[in-house]
């Protein structure tokens, strides 16, 4: 019975992880009086990539189509890491977030090998500005699982989702709140929303992700656009499971409290882009160092109390 | 109780953290207002029970001294004194944060060092020697004349917060005779500042480092 629900909340997640892009946009469209795209949308333009045709360039070699399918392959595996609302997932071991951060170096690593390979100029300024936010994100996003695993004393996801109840929170509140407003930093700048990079222009001179993606077509696309789906899931299901450690014991409802909070911090994502401009492109990494200084805090915190 | 005494800790600390990062004059000033309210505050969250009478009075003044009059002063010394708007650092932002964070680790390290009485706050010592070298960081990494004075407030703010470590409750006398060092210095300064600027057209502290009447390079002319 238990190996059927965590196939259910694996698939479940695999499933609505499309979602969220969709949430997004609807904020997004409320926030400037529009009525937006229908909240499917990326479903439909999954399905219209899948049956696409794919263009090669003649420059390119087998690098640049294994990019996107290793990838998304890395992040499914990611996926299957993750607890769902506080529960652990069929995958989990110990020290496995060790294992989760490497996945999401794996998947940006293939994403720029393959950006590279086409020889684009814009394409390597692409893959040189995601690196370069990624040596500030990652520390801050290592730092703040390995202080979350300090306060549960648990070296696995599932163990550390699993052990923060509302008890955490009121003794280690500082410490959580702080965790919080890092994860949530990181989350902007690692699936390239807005204060760090804006989705929606394309104007490559300013692009970060979408710059190293505008040469893949047809299913390539199809699979990093729901790679970068589950990347937003991933960043949310975390803040998610800290914020809210509420265990009613039953597991649907479990479950539906983390479904509706998942798309609360989708809700939360859209109004931080509807009210704040993106910054400059050398304050990014300004902020970033924020989100370390956070995590830094919270660590520090946790290993003096 | 004690969690939102901990949480205020946390706040000043990452005033301290602000402070590091701001490069606007007048949100400095403003942060440095703050942080004074909030740090007047944590005597009535630190303590058991209701506060008494007196604790509220000696909060209330001083949150309107911190919070309302030395803002009003350094304003109007900006102000006066032409002083721009920005702060002006000798270092790079991202380098006085790290700073800062260096600085949380060490004094977390000494705080647990340093035989002091139990605090029934967790963190009060580091938080108060951290904020302590924001406010040295703020007097010698910056260039204008007025963030010295700033900094200088920094440093009140945190021996403030470290007498609360030893008592919840200080001396009434002592207290306020600290307070009043502090409002006349922070109006000398105000003077002084308006004065340099009147005297030198400008208050960066760089071209203060001679006691001489001629400026460097044009002694021997």
């Amino acid at each position: 019975m238990e190996i059927v629900k965590t196939l259910f909340q694996f698939l479940a997640a695999a499933l609505l992880a499309p979602l969220l892009p969709g949430v997004i946009n609807r904020v997004k469209a409320f926030f400037a009086g529009r009525r937006g795209q229908p909240l499917g949308q990326l479903y439909y333009d999954l399905f219209k990539l899948l049956l696409k045709t794919p263009v090669y360039s003649r420059t390119t070699t087998w690098v640049f189509k294994a990019g996107p399918i290793i990838g998304v392959a890395s992040l499914v595996t990611a996926l299957a890491l993750l607890p769902f609302a506080g529960r652990p997932s069929f995958f989990a071991f110990e020290g496995d977030f060790i294992f989760l951060i490497y996945l999401l170096g794996l998947a940006r690593f293939a994403t720029v090998l393959a950006a590279l390979d086409t020889g684009s100029a814009f394409e390597g300024m692409g893959a040189s500005r995601e690196m370069q936010f990624a040596v500030f994100a990652e520390p801050a996003f290592f730092l703040g699982l390995a202080a979350l695993a300090r306060v549960t004393g648990q070296p696995s996801l599932a163990g550390m989702f699993g052990a923060l109840t509302g008890d955490t929170w009121r003794t280690a509140a500082p410490v959580l709140a702080l965790l919080t407003a890092s994860f949530f930093i990181v989350l902007l700048a690692e699936n390239s929303r807005v204060p760090a990079d804006d989705p929606n222009t394309h104007l490559e001179l300013t692009m970060i992700h979408e710059a190293m993606v505008l040469d893949h077509s047809g299913p390539d696309l199809a699979f990093i656009l729901y790679g970068a789906s589950l990347k937003l899931w991933l960043f949310g299901a975390l803040i998610c499971s800290t914020v809210l450690p509420r265990h009613t014991g039953s597991w649907a409802s479990d479950s539906a409290l983390f479904l509706l909070m998942m798309f609360g911090v989708a809700a939360g994502v859209g109004i931080v882009e509807s009210v704040i401009a993106r910054l400059r492109l050398t304050k990014v990494p300004f902020m970033l160092i924020t989100a370390f200084a956070f995590s830094a805090l919270a660590l520090i915190f946790q290993m003096g109390r | 109780m004690h969690t939102f005494a901990e949480l205020t800790i946390v706040f000043i600390i990452l005033m301290d953290l602000a402070l590091a990062v701001t490069g606007s004059l007048s949100s400095c000033i403003r942060l440095v207002a703050l942080q004074g309210v909030v740090a007047g505050v944590l005597p009535l969250l630190a303590g058991h029970g209701a506060p008494h009478l007196r604790a509220v009075a000696f909060a209330a003044v001083i949150i309107s001294l911190k919070g309302v009059i030395f803002p009003w002063l350094l304003m109007r010394a900006r102000d006066r004194s032409g002083a721009g708007k920005d702060v002006e650092p000798l270092i790079s932002y991202p380098a006085s944060i790290m700073l800062c964070l260096g600085a949380f680790i060490a004094s977390s390290w000494l705080g647990s060092r340093l035989p002091l009485p139990e605090a029934n706050v967790a963190w009060i010592v580091p938080a108060s020697l951290a904020t302590i070298f924001t406010g040295f960081l703020l007097i010698t990494t910056r260039r204008k004349a007025i963030t010295q004075v700033l900094g200088y407030l920094v440093i009140e703010n945190g021996i403030y917060i470290f007498g609360l470590a030893l008592f919840v409750e200080q001396p009434m006398m002592v207290e306020l005779a600290i307070l009043l060092d502090v409002f006349v210095a922070v109006f000398v300064m105000g003077i002084a500042i308006f004065h340099i600027s009147r005297e030198f057209d400008h208050i960066d502290t760089a071209e203060l480092s001679e006691l001489s009447d001629w400026r460097r390079g044009e002694y021997g002319k």
